[in-house]
Formats: C-alpha cells, structure tokens, sequence
C-alpha cells in the first residue's frame, strides 16, 4: 500500500529525463513496486528450499528427540517417560555389540582405507603410463551401491562357494576362509569390504592433495639432495596434512551411518554379531515395535557424528579466518 | 648392493641408479597390478557368473572361468525370475528406481542450481547464517528422519510410492546441490553481474543469460552426484515401499535373501549386475566430473 504514496516525491525530479523517453513516466509509478518484487524475488526463490530444509534439520530432529523420551512402542504416542528409553537403549547386550562394532569397524576401515587410498596415490603420482585407467579401476567400487557390494562379497565370503572354497580348488585342501560365518570374524568381513570399496575414494582426494603441493617446494627439497622417500614424509604429506583429517572424518560419518553395506553383507549376523547403530535402529523401528527406544538410538546417532562434525567444522572456521588474517 | 657395483665398471653410479630406476618402475607397476586384480576380481567374478549355467557354477564354485556361455540368466533376471510370490524379475524395480531417481535428481538439481545463484549473487542480509542452516542437511543421518517421514508420508498419502521416495530425495538433497552450487557460483566474477545489473538485467535474465550458460560443469557434477546416489539409496527405499514398489536395491536384498534354497548365483549375478549397471554406465562415461564431485563435496 504505501508503495503508491511515494511516486509524487519520486516523479518530480524525475520529470527532465522523460525528455528522452516517453515510456518512463508511466513506468516510475511502478519502479517501487518492482524494486520491492525485485528485493522479493531472490528469498521468495529460496523460500520453498529454505522451509523444507528447516523442516527436515530442525523439525524432524526435534520430532525424533520427543519419541526418544516418549512410551512409543508400535505407534508414535507421546506420553513422556524421561530418560527411560536411553536407559534400557544403554542397559542392552545388542546395542553395547552395535556400538563396540562401531569403534571397531571405523578404526579398521579408517586406516586401512586410508593407507590403501596413500599408497595407491603415491604410486600412481610418479608418473606412471595409463594413469586414468588405474584410477577408473581403484574407483569404480565407489559409484555401485553398499547392496551391490555387500551382496556380492557376502558370496565371496561364503565357504562353499566363494574364496575358500575356490583355494581349496586349487590343492590347499585346509585353506580355511569363512570370516562370515563367524561370529568373532564377520566384523573383519564387513571391514574388509568396506576398506575395499573406500580406499579408492581415499586415493582420489589424496591424489588430488598430491597434485596441489607447490612443485617448487619439491624441486627445492630435490636440489638439497633429499631422497624420495624423505620428500614425501617431510615435504609432501605435511603439506596435505589437511586432508587426511578431511578423509577421516568423512569416513567416520560414513561408518556411523553403515547401515545398506551389512544389510546386504551379513544382514547384522551371525546372531548379532555385526550389529551396527543403524541396522538397530531399524531393528528397534520396524521389526520389534519399539518405537521410542530406536528414536533414542538414532539420536545416538546423531550425538556421535556431531561429536565428530562440530569440533572439525570449528576447526575449518578457525582455519579459514587465519588463513584470512595471514593474507 | 654389491651385485649392482660389480655389474656397471664403467660407470658405476649411473648404472646403479638405472638398476634402481628399473626394479623402482617394476615395483610400483607390480604393486597396482595387484590391488587393480583386488578391486576388479569381484566385478569379474559376477559377470562371469551371470553367463554361466547355474549346474557349472554349483560344481566349480563361484570362482572359475566361464566353461559356458548364455544369456539366459539375463532375460530371467529382468523379467520372470520369481521373488516372494511374483514372478516379474527385476524390470519393474529397476523402472520404480528410474522414476525415482530421474524427477529427484532433476528438481533437486534446479532447485540447488537457484538457491546456489541466490546464496552467491544475491546475498542478503542473514543469507549466509540461512546458508550454513541448510548445509546441515548434509550431515543429518537418515535414521533421525524415519518417524517423520513415516508420518508425513502417511499424511500424504505418498506411502508406499515412488512419488513418496521422489520427495525423500529432493528434501534430502537439496543441501547437497545448493552446496555444489553455490561454491561454483561463487567462482564466477560479481562484476559480471553488475554490468548485466546496470544494462537493466533483472533477477532471471541472469539467470538465464550468464549463470546458466556457465553451468554445465557444475550441473553435470550434481546430476551424477544426486542420481548414483538416489539410485543406489537403500534405507528409505526398504523403509517405505514395499513388494512391487520397491527400488531396485530393496528388491536386490530381497532377492538374495532366500538362503535356504539352492541359490540361483547366476540369475542373481545378472540381477545386481542389472542394478549396478546405470551407475557404472554414468561412472565410466561421466568418470572426470564423477570424481570432480566426490573431491568438492568431501572438501568443502
């Protein structure tokens, strides 16, 4: 409304340039109007994005918090109970396996992967023929899904048919392979698997590390007389420092969320021996009926990755304004 | 050492550093031979697996070279092999994973494309606090929004469709590709966009002239990116739909779930072949701007 009342105030010192041309005088009265749309339109544009993502990060988190501390079990109901569903959550057998697989799945896979993915990076650094084709091979795992991988490693791992039994074929009759079918040993298999579906993942931001380092840098190290493998351990790698927090910590997120690769792998067995945070959380949702106590796990869930996240995005906060401050 | 000083009178040190040279190169090729067998032998081994008679393969395991060839597994995989009661193979999941993934990746992808030119060249006051609220989304594990959608979904009467998946995913992603975006956007000079501001561009034609004919770099990127990902999605897919209306990793874990029948290795071989199959496509033709998007997401 009060867009109308200021065309007069604007019109007037307008009026000498209507000389030019003859369109702006009946445009003026609209320019306030189409500024004001104008200012509009960027957040009207972000608007809709903007209340799903609140609705999805905030809401929804907010949402599964009250059923954690709600009696739900087959329905959503929202009588409060306190602390209760963490208590019995913490006070279970399986969940004590599903977090101890946990530690274990991502130390394992954090460092395996990340050794494989330097190793690989390295080596495919010193200018070897044919570089796209290896890094085609070492990633491709990467773009097929957890199920494809998983269902296909879970035969491998199978003694009758897979790798166990493909070694016996070959005359080591008492070659012994069934990681699988183990309950200590199945949480190996899905680490195994994992390393071997991430390390690639690994060499490619470690390559891409290894071709940002100032050849300069290098070159200098080279005329003091220093050797390759002395380069790479004093120059190099301190220099990319970063990105190894950087594939770790998205590996942990990765292995926090583990859920499709045991799913197809070991399906959380055998017994529950490869349970992880997410299968029981799907677990406690959907097959057992208790509602409020998966809502409990997956805020544990959430409370573990910002246990990681928080403290690295501060981090690259710190960093950025540093960096910043030193020009 | 002494067998390399022994070998080169002439010039010992050159000869010696040519030897090392050599046995270095032999290595390093050796060493990504090796991990390229690891990584491409489970690939190979489904393969073969899915053109070979089920008889061969429970005689000579799973791990063997193909003594047959046929295509059979193939057509009984796509179309009447039988899962739980239905016998349609895997063609309706692959096509319930298609109608997912192609309208999530494209409404995702356009909405993350005007949110990224928003965020970058519109900024205003509070638009980078909004910024970091969304990127959130990024990190929200799947698990926190079960109940939510489950409600939500029911409400809508999108349970059990793919139309319900469609909305999943775009909610999903759109934090992804407005990061993508925006930190492309931002790449591209503020003062080109003032010179179109001052010649009386507005808002969209900007968009349209200068953004969007600046984008296809980035847009590949977040297409590949959206559309792996959304294919290869399992949780939300086995949470809300069921049966028939599966997608297709849902349907693959079903397939191979039956454990206490003799396995059919080479129906199912062709059937994760068949789902693995459009993501590796993108992959080996799209491989530079797959890996483009895997480096920007992880760093930034």
């Amino acid at each position: 409304m009060t867009a109308w009342r200021e065309p007069p105030s604007l019109t007037s010192p307008e009026q000498p340039m209507s000389m030019h041309d003859l369109t702006v005088p009946v445009a003026t009265p609209a320019i306030p109007w189409r500024e004001r749309l104008g200012t509009m339109v960027p957040i009207l544009v972000l608007a809709p994005s903007l209340v799903a993502s609140f609705i999805y990060v905030f809401v929804f988190t907010l949402w599964t918090l009250y059923l954690s501390l709600s009696n739900s079990s087959l329905m959503p109901t929202y009588g409060f109970v306190g602390l209760d569903n963490y208590a019995s959550l913490w006070a279970n057998r399986r969940w004590n396996i599903a977090y101890t697989n946990l530690f274990l799945f991502s130390g394992f896979y954090i460092v395996g992967s990340m050794a494989i993915g330097l190793l690989l990076a390295i080596l495919i650094d010193q200018r070897v023929r044919g570089e796209s084709i290896w890094r085609t091979i070492f990633l491709y795992p990467l773009a097929v899904s957890f199920i494809v991988t998983g269902t296909v490693w879970s035969w491998l791992y199978n003694p009758v048919d897979g790798i166990q039994a493909f070694v016996r074929g070959l005359g080591w009759t008492d070659f012994s392979f069934a990681l699988t079918a183990n309950r200590n040993t199945a949480i190996y298999a899905v680490i195994i698997t994992g390393i071997w579906q991430s390390s690639g993942f690994a060499m490619a931001l470690f390559l891409a590390g290894l071709r940002s380092v100032d050849p300069d840098l290098v070159k200098a190290a080279q005329i003091d007389g220093a050797s390759v493998s002395r380069i790479y351990r004093r120059v190099i790698l301190p220099t990319i420092a970063p990105i190894f927090l950087a594939v770790a910590v998205i590996q942990i997120q990765f292995a926090i969320k583990t859920f499709d690769l045991v799913a197809a792998l070991t399906r959380g067995g055998p017994g529950v021996s490869t349970t992880f945070p997410a299968i029981y959380v799907y677990d406690l949702m959907f097959q057992r009926g208790q509602i409020g106590e998966g809502a409990a796990a997956a805020m544990m869930m959430l409370a573990a990755l910002a246990v990681v996240l928080v403290p690295y995005s501060l981090w690259i906060v710190w960093r950025r304004r540093a960096e910043g401050r030193n020009g | 050492m002494a067998e390399v000083a022994f070998d080169a009178r002439h010039d010992p040190e050159a000869a010696a550093a040519t030897r090392r040279y050599f046995w270095n190169r032999f290595l390093i090729y050796a060493v990504l031979t090796l991990f390229a067998v690891i990584y491409l032998a489970p690939l190979l081994v489904v393969v073969f697996n899915s053109l070979r008679e089920q008889s061969e393969i429970a005689r000579n395991g799973l791990i063997s070279l193909p003594r047959s060839f046929r295509l059979d597994a193939w057509a009984e995989a796509w179309g009447t092999y039988c899962v739980s009661g239905t016998c349609e193979g895997m063609k309706r999941n692959f096509f319930n994973s298609l109608w997912m993934a192609i309208p999530a990746t494209v409404i995702s992808t356009l909405l993350g494309a005007m949110n990224g030119y928003v965020l970058s060249k519109w900024r205003f006051k509070g638009s980078e606090i909004l910024f970091n609220l969304m990127l959130l989304g990024v990190f929200m594990p799947g698990q926190i929004s079960l109940m939510p959608w489950a409600f939500l979904l029911g409400k809508l009467g999108l349970t059990n469709s793919t139309y319900g998946l469609v909305l999943i995913h775009v909610v999903q992603g759109i934090s992804f590709t407005t990061l993508f975006c925006r930190n492309f956007y931002v790449s591209i000079p503020d003062d080109l966009i003032k010179a179109a501001r001052i010649d009386g561009a507005g808002f969209w034609r900007i968009f349209r002239k200068i953004i969007l004919p600046l984008s296809p770099p980035i847009l590949i990127v977040t297409v590949i990116w959206q559309f792996t990902g959304i294919w290869n999605e399992y949780l939300f897919g086995v949470v809300f739909t069921s049966g028939q209306q599966q997608p297709i990793t849902a349907a693959l874990v079903a397939l191979t779930a039956g454990g206490t029948t003799a396995r059919a290795y080479d129906v199912m071989s062709a059937a994760v072949l068949i789902g693995a199959l459009p993501p590796l496509l993108i992959y080996l033709f799209g491989g530079k701007y797959f890996v483009r998007g895997l480096t920007q997401g992880a760093i930034k």
